[in-house]
């Protein structure tokens, strides 16, 4: 048992100089993962392929990495309070029977011929939308400011609700009727609704869906910021252990690379969650909403370098995502200690 | 074709994902008691309190 162990963990396979470059990516990872609660799956797999692992252990690996990273940021968000696990049951439910019908509309397509082509310009098209939107929105509230220090402990009611969640709760009233935290009652179907929608494109375009769960429990339900991403850390500890499960068992989870990774993304973890209650949720839009834009344009460029079989462009694709995760990270951290400097700063001005 | 993936239970494979799972815990708890032990300090180093350089 011992020895299938130590040879499921593969760390002697992995070089130190890998091993310090995943613990490395694994920081950069878990700062988004914290902070916005996605961005793991697409990250980590094309950067496993780039480096030459066999598709089912980039895909099974960095499943599994997704996994252990949810598992870390739910149980830091759980802390602070953020998980809505209401929400989170009605969500898993809605989400998987959602993926389903987005397989089965997948294997219908490529029946067709036309998989391949529909999917890349959904996600392409989905990335765009969804990142303009949030953009927008965010610089049109953009006050410009950091937030305050008590924005820890701040009400998760005193949250805004964007208008088309109002009117979404204030038109759609069938029961059962659920009250979220943060003081937002909703219809159970509204709920199940959504979950089944971001289900469908989760399981159409075959990616984990934080990226669209977080915008729609957001948008749609009107749950507060904090809130979306730590019920959305939530569901990823379900479908990621499951999905981990399952490539585990054709021998795609390898742990030399999880573990390390795990390492350093545990760290980021921490500091991205951590950020979520120092830096106002217009600058998490912000930044959410671009690095989603980078994303769209890179799987862009990525899928016309394959198109036209220039694999210089492909790796154009990756390095733009990778480089923007990198930024983005390292402006979450400037912006949360500009924010609370500027709060310790005027606390010190009170107290003169 | 496209039905449902049902797992079916293999020990070896739960065993990895267990220690997934035993890693992420312990990091958590780890993490979290240096956090505790150094954070404040380490807090008060990043944002720069005058009077802690004394």
């Amino acid at each position: 048992m011992l020895s299938s162990l130590s040879d499921g963990l593969g760390l002697l396979g992995t070089s130190p100089e890998m091993a310090a470059l995943f613990v490395g990516f694994g920081l950069v990872v878990g700062v988004l993962f914290g902070f916005f609660g996605m961005g793991g799956s697409f990250l980590v797999t094309p950067a496993l392929l780039m480096l030459d692992y066999p598709a089912p252990v980039a895909v099974g690996s960095g499943m599994a990495f997704v996994f252990g990273t949810a598992v870390i940021a739910t149980l830091k968000h759980h802390d602070l309070g953020q998980v809505d696990y209401k929400l989170g049951a009605i969500m898993i439910t809605g989400t998987t029977v959602g993926i389903e019908a987005g397989r089965a509309s997948v294997y219908y397509l490529e029946s067709l011929g036309l998989a391949g082509g529909v999917i890349s310009v959904a996600y392409v098209a989905l990335l765009g939308g969804v990142g303009a939107m949030v953009t927008r929105d965010a610089l049109k509230n953009d006050d410009g400011g950091g937030i305050d220090h008590e924005a820890a402990d701040r009400d998760l009611s005193e949250y805004e609700i964007p208008e088309i969640a109002k009117t979404i709760q204030r038109t759609v009233r069938i029961p059962p009727m659920v009250t979220l935290r943060g003081d937002v009652r909703v219809s159970a179907w509204v709920i199940t609704a959504v979950a089944f929608a971001t289900g469908l494109l989760s399981g159409f375009l075959g990616v984990g869906g934080g990226f669209i769960r977080m915008p729609a429990m957001i948008y749609a339900i009107g749950v507060p910021v904090p809130v979306a991403v730590g019920t959305d850390l939530f569901e990823i500890v379900f479908s990621g252990g499951l999905g981990s499960y399952l490539y585990g068992q054709g021998g795609g989870v390898d742990l030399g690379i999880v573990v390390p990774l795990l390492f350093g993304s545990a760290l980021g973890a921490r500091v991205g969650s951590a950020a979520t209650a120092v830096v106002d949720s217009d600058g998490i839009k912000v930044y959410f909403g671009g690095m989603l834009l980078a994303g769209a344009i890179a799987v862009g460029i990525g899928e016309i370098g394959s198109y036209i079989g220039n694999s210089l462009m492909e790796t154009v694709g990756l390095v733009l995502v990778i480089g923007a995760a990198v930024v983005v990270a390292a402006a979450v951290i400037y912006t949360s200690v500009v924010s609370l400097r500027t709060t310790r700063g005027r606390q010190t001005a009170t107290t003169d | 074709m496209s039905g449902l993936e049902i797992p079916t239970w293999d020990p070896e494979t739960a065993m990895l994902i267990g220690a997934i799972l035993l890693e992420a815990i312990v990091l958590y708890v780890g993490y979290g008691g240096i956090e505790r032990l150094f954070g404040p300090r380490f807090m008060r180093l990043l944002i720069g309190g005058e009077e802690d350089a004394q």
